[in-house]
């Protein structure tokens, strides 16, 4: 006790030289989260940079530490990955167009129809899914979608089929997994639209099409930008959902998988992996330009 | 880590140790001649056994290691433990692959590997060559299952054989007919099953494809499926490209396929026994057949890590799992041949090491047991370069597109 109310206590010159040091206080506060985002975060992005430019031995399968461009000029001069890759970009792309169709009326009806009560519990009807494990999810549409299931069963009646196992189920069923991370931010981001900008354009005689492509879509755009932001990179590093449900298809995930789990090829996927990275770099500049950065 | 293996070595017989001769070369049979064109890391093999450390980490085919919570009659673990006093934690990988990179991790003691793996695990060091002499049930294994080249390296084991079977071809009878009894029902481009056939997802079912080749087209004159030159390669991959058309989907999980056969999504494909077995007792009706081309097939070996944490709790699982009982048991719910002579005698089923040809050595002729495609050609031949693995699992990624 002593120690801590004496002029001279320890603690207290501690706090004085904080006080006196600003730069101290700002190294102490940030050293944390800087040592988990360089060294943790940025330091494994590194070593996986690095890993890519090494190879295997063919047969041990041990890795060989030697600087190398051949993961790079395999992964270039294949055709098989650049299919891979615009099919992976091709089922994000469309991911996110469908999440973004479905999330924007739902977000609109919880930002500015329903009622404050109705309003909390649609943000718990929207979370709720997050809580269920992935895997059973992916599964349950895995049910739903095969021949003798809900699906088929649904569309039979109509003389249909459903799609079966495949692309369209996969983008399906990573739209369904992603919803809540779209939804969201289009929420927060319409919440933000005040109510008497809606009602002016009504006065000055807009029609609902007018109203939403002059008020609510360009302060909507950042919002669903952010959302798409979510959805687009969680579908493009995707490998679980096109297993359960993609029938005979792969992606960028699952080329990186194999080589990892079946051909114990570490720096091959390494090099693979660096493909989505640089996809989600260019998109977040991109996306930059929009603004929509400040909405996330 | 090296200096206590040093200090190991002091300890151990140099008899024990794998002198390589790169020049020798080896009786070729079924499974080719692989052991003398590597030289094994010298690895001692231990010398005797101490207490149990009160756990084991396996790796294993699924089906290998049931501990009842599958299906309640199935228990081979907790026996095991209450004798021992070893808890079993158990990895079921899907493929070959997986389990090397799974021994990669050094978390595990012991693996149940396939031919296609036991050799790039020895070559790798991640296993260490067994001392069969401080396991028991070792003098009952079938003769032909002993020293052969998946398993051993000039001589030395480096494994305990579990067990062995074939890669079998499974239709459900209500909607395949007639009764298919060659591999063309899955390569033939005009199926009328197309989009409800499977594949195993693995580069080493590019060999299904070369067996099936080299009965339907003699003159690419492939002799073993794992030996494969360019113009064969290239014969195997055009014919799995053309497959994938008709492909309703690939597994390695064998739950998967599973239940893809008992929904009638996938009505013929490749599959294990255990898989059929899993489906008859649901009722489902699916058989099975091994076509008259003959067939892939496995002839799995417990393997002890060169680095395991438990080797005392390994050798005495390694032990157990080729127990007259447990490899009956094993045997029987998974259908494939037991290793032990004497299980034969302790299954349900007498004729059961009849119907799987348990000591039937011509029988297993048919059967190609997977085994790691390298350069050096499997089958002697010597004018030719091979196809190696590596290239195997770029053209399985081409091949799925």
């Amino acid at each position: 006790m002593s120690t801590l109310t004496s002029p001279g206590g320890p603690v207290r010159r501690l706090a004085g030289l904080l006080h006196r040091r600003p730069y101290l206080r700002l190294a102490g506060l940030l050293s944390a989260p800087l040592l988990w985002l360089v060294v943790a975060y940025l330091g494994s992005l590194g070593a996986l940079f690095l890993a890519a430019f090494w190879t295997t031995d063919v047969f041990t399968g041990n890795v060989v530490k030697q600087f190398g461009l051949a993961n790079f000029q395999e992964l270039w001069n294949q055709s098989v990955y650049r299919t891979v890759t615009l099919r992976s970009v091709g089922v994000a792309v469309a991911v996110t167009v469908a999440d973004s169709l479905v999330a924007f009326p739902m977000a609109f009806y919880m930002a500015k129809m329903a009622s404050p009560r109705a309003q909390r519990w649609l943000v718990i009807a929207v979370l709720t899914p997050l809580w269920a494990s992935y895997l059973v999810k992916a599964y349950a549409w895995r049910i739903m979608f095969s021949g003798s299931g809900v699906l088929n069963w649904l569309l039979d009646p109509f003389g249909l089929h459903g799609p079966g196992y495949g692309l369209p189920a996969t983008i399906v069923t990573l739209a369904y997994l992603w919803l809540p991370y779209m939804i969201l931010p289009i929420y927060a981001g319409l919440e933000r639209l005040p109510n008497s900008l809606l009602d002016a354009a009504g006065d000055l005689g807009a029609r609902s099409f007018r109203t939403f492509r002059t008020i609510i879509w360009p302060v909507a755009f950042p919002a669903v930008v952010a959302g798409s932001v979510f959805t687009f990179s969680l579908s493009l590093g995707d490998y679980i959902s096109v297993k359960i449900v993609g029938g005979r298809s792969q992606l960028i995930g699952n080329v990186v998988y194999d080589n990892v789990g079946a051909a114990n090829n570490l720096p091959f996927a390494a090099a693979v992996a660096t493909v989505p990275v640089a996809i989600m770099v260019i998109y977040l500049v991109a996306v930059r330009r929009t603004g929509a950065l400040e909405n996330l | 880590m090296r200096s206590t293996r040093l200090a190991v070595v002091a300890m151990v017989a140099v008899s024990l140790l794998a002198t390589g001769c790169g020049g020798k070369s080896g009786t070729s049979n079924s499974g080719g001649s692989n052991a003398a064109v590597f030289t094994p890391p010298k690895i001692p093999a231990v010398t005797s056994l101490g207490q149990g450390e009160g756990q084991v980490n396996l790796v294993s085919w699924a089906g290998y290691v049931e501990d009842g919570s599958n299906n309640k009659s199935l228990d081979w673990v907790h026996p095991f433990e209450q004798q021992t006093g070893c808890k079993v934690n158990n990895k079921v990988a899907g493929t070959s692959d997986e389990m090397v990179s799974l021994m990669k991790t050094g978390e595990y003691d012991a693996v149940s590997a396939s031919g296609d793996a036991s050799l790039r695990l020895i070559a790798a060091g991640s296993v260490a060559p067994v001392n069969t002499s401080l396991v028991p049930n070792y003098a009952d294994v079938f003769p032909d299952l002993k020293n052969k080249p998946w398993n051993s390296v000039n001589g030395t084991m480096y494994g305990i054989p579990h067990g062995r079977g074939a890669n079998m071809l499974a239709w459900r009878t209500d909607k395949v007919r007639p009764a298919p009894d060659s591999w063309g029902v899955v390569f033939d481009p005009k199926s009328p099953y197309k989009g409800h056939i499977t594949a195993y997802d693995s580069p080493i079912y590019i060999a299904d494809a070369a067996l099936y080749l080299s009965a339907t087209q003699p003159q690419l004159g492939i002799k073993d499926p794992y030996a494969l030159d360019q113009k064969q390669f290239d014969a195997a991959v055009n014919l799995l490209k053309q497959q994938r058309q008709n492909i309703g989907e690939y597994w390695s999980d064998a739950t998967k396929i599973e239940q893809s056969f008992q929904n009638g999504d996938t009505v013929v494909g490749t599959t294990w026994q255990v898989i059929a077995n899993g489906l008859t007792a649901a009722k489902a009706p699916v058989q099975t057949v091994l076509p008259k081309e003959g067939a892939t097939g496995w002839s799995d070996t417990w393997m002890v890590a060169a680095k395991a944490k438990h080797p005392n709790c390994a050798y005495k699982w390694m032990n157990w799992v080729i127990s007259p009982k447990v490899n009956a048991q094993i045997a029987e719910s998974w259908g494939e041949a037991p290793s032990n002579s004497k299980a034969c005698a302790l299954m349900t089923d007498k004729n059961f090491c009849n119907v799987y040809h348990a000591a039937d050595a011509p029988y297993w002729q048919k059967v190609h047991y997977w085994d790691t495609p390298i350069p050096q050609c499997l089958d002697g031949r010597k004018n030719v370069t091979c196809v190696d693995y590596s290239k195997w699992t770029q053209a399985w990624t081409q091949i799925k597109g």
